[in-house]
């Protein structure tokens, strides 16, 4: 049974040096500023289209699926408190989350892995880097810049979903009424919750991606196995650290 | 050899590695003087590879004290590390290169992160393009790694590691996959290198041929041509180590490596 439990905790033991390495080095020199925008570009402008579909999609989804059950109460009126809410708290954060798992941490946790099987990691510290101020500070901060904004797209674009089906699709409600429901059934909280969830996501996300990556070892294969450990393990932690945060804003 | 009158410039005392049940390398001693080229075989899985991370610093021993220019590098910090390494040059087996810049950045790449080596751009200019002269490669600055050889990707290494003019040149299988002709032209590079430059050098190896080519010749600035050691007043300063399933099967002079009845150790020298 210890011999079990000996290779995960080993692992996530590492996990802790590395983030917290990585955390601490957000105060420290040197700042390699041009690798933060190369991935605020890539990280934020790349995965533009992919929120802005799943965004849109979500909302509408909701909407459609709403309407059954709203139109049994007579509460109609009501589609627009609900799309906001569920996607600014819940879906909004969380499939915006997804979506850059499965495209950045993945993308890290294979470039950096190719980099950790070709000898290009230990040349950079052979070389007077630091990798982990080098690669992975980058792109934690680059993370968790753009993720927040990215959910807010996500949640705007998920609104305007709900809105054509809710509104110009189906007719359940008026335009104006739609707005003014979401608009007033938002509290400080909700916006709080939605703003802190991508926040902590972005820091999981890059930091798993980026563990995965260094800690390659096998060839390509190798390669392979760590982006998908980076996948699932990132995806894994956004639905538990949702309910973990959700609860904690639930019971304030 | 004349006993050990240089200082000793790398030395490895009682170094183990790796787990308890499974030591990649095992009570590993020995010591690189100043000036000389130590010529480390073995089998694949013996530690060479190992045993250069750990005098790079990239990987820490579990036992043992290592030394570097004279200073106990066992313990040191991440942080301290970056001055003991901006005096050693490294290529790695694959050349190490880095994907995403170009030749001329890869090889700038010391000169701009070294804090100890930091120059005017000018200067970091002019030397990255004298170390790509060095290896015949001027013409590839604005190429990138993946538009080379993998000959060409050695050299470049090669052009990398000297351009800091490090005191200490490790070498991790410099011709591993690579065709005899052009493992021939990198050896000559390493001894030009090592000659031009009088590098202390560490070259780990699998080819007994380029442990001779290092053994036997010298780099003569004048004629721009290797030349037989000795000929010219220059004796060779060469010693053979055999590694064997992380232990030293073997360490001494040329002559006593060419005379060892051991038949681990015979098969790296060429009888």
């Amino acid at each position: 049974m210890l011999d079990l439990l000996k290779a995960p905790v080993l692992t996530f033991q590492e996990f802790i040096g590395l983030s917290a390495r990585a955390v601490s080095g957000v105060v420290r020199k040197p700042y390699y500023w041009d690798d933060v925008f190369v991935q605020m570009d890539l990280i934020g402008v790349g995965s533009l289209p992919v929120v802005i579909l799943t965004g849109f999609f979500s909302g509408a989804v909701m909407a459609l699926q709403m309407s059954r059950a709203l139109q049994t109460y007579g509460a109609t009126s009501q589609v627009g408190q609900i799309v906001a809410i569920t996607l600014v708290r819940e879906m909004g954060p969380v499939l915006t989350a997804l979506m850059v798992a499965g495209r950045n941490s993945s993308g890290m946790a294979s470039e950096l892995g190719s980099m950790k099987v070709t000898e290009q990691i230990d040349a950079m510290r052979a070389l007077g880097t630091d990798p982990v101020m080098k690669l992975v500070k980058p792109r934690l901060i680059a993370t968790a810049f753009v993720l927040p904004l990215l959910t807010v797209l996500a949640d705007f674009l998920g609104l305007v979903g709900g809105w054509m089906v809710a509104c110009k699709m189906l007719g359940l409600t008026t335009g104006s009424q739609y707005w003014n429901t979401a608009w007033r059934a938002l509290e400080y909280n909700d916006i709080a919750q939605g703003l802190l969830k991508p926040f902590v996501f972005a820091i999981v996300l890059s930091l798993v991606g980026c563990f995965y990556g260094m800690r390659a070892s096998g060839g390509t294969q190798g390669v392979g196995r760590a982006t998908t450990q980076a996948v699932v393990v990132a995806s894994v932690w956004v639905v538990v650290l949702t309910f973990v945060i959700g609860r904690v804003f639930v019971s304030m | 050899m004349s006993g050990e009158p240089h200082p000793s410039i790398l030395s490895f005392d009682d170094v183990t590695f790796g787990f308890e049940d499974e030591p990649v390398l095992r009570n590993v001693t020995f010591s690189l003087h100043r000036g000389e080229t130590l010529i480390v075989h073995g089998a694949a899985g013996s530690g060479k590879t190992v045993l250069l991370k750990i005098a790079l610093g990239l990987l820490r021993p579990s036992r043992g004290t290592v030394r570097v220019f004279g200073r106990d590098v066992t313990a040191l910090h991440e942080r301290d590390w970056f001055d003991v390494r901006s005096h050693i040059g490294v290529l790695f087996q694959e050349g190490g290169l880095f994907d995403s810049l170009s030749i001329e950045d890869n090889v700038a790449y010391p000169l701009l992160n070294q804090p100890r080596l930091a120059a005017p751009q000018a200067e970091v200019d002019l030397r990255v393009r004298r170390s790509l002269e060095f290896v015949e490669l001027g013409h590839t600055l604005d190429k990138l790694p993946s538009e080379l050889s993998g000959g060409m990707r050695r050299r470049v290494g090669i052009a990398r590691a000297i351009v800091t003019e490090p005191e200490l040149m490790l070498y991790d299988s410099p011709t591993a996959g690579l065709d005899p002709i052009t493992a021939n032209t990198i050896m000559a590079l390493i001894l030009k290198g090592r000659d031009v430059r009088r590098a202390s050098t560490m070259i780990v190896t699998h080819r007994h041929q380029d442990g001779e080519i290092l053994e036997r010749y010298r780099y003569d600035e004048a004629s721009a041509a290797l030349r037989p050691a000795g000929t010219n007043g220059s004796p060779s300063f060469t010693r053979y180590m055999v590694l064997d399933q992380g232990r030293i099967a073997f360490i001494g002079s040329p002559v006593e490596f060419d005379s060892c009845a051991d038949p681990l150790v015979a098969r790296f020298a060429s009888r």
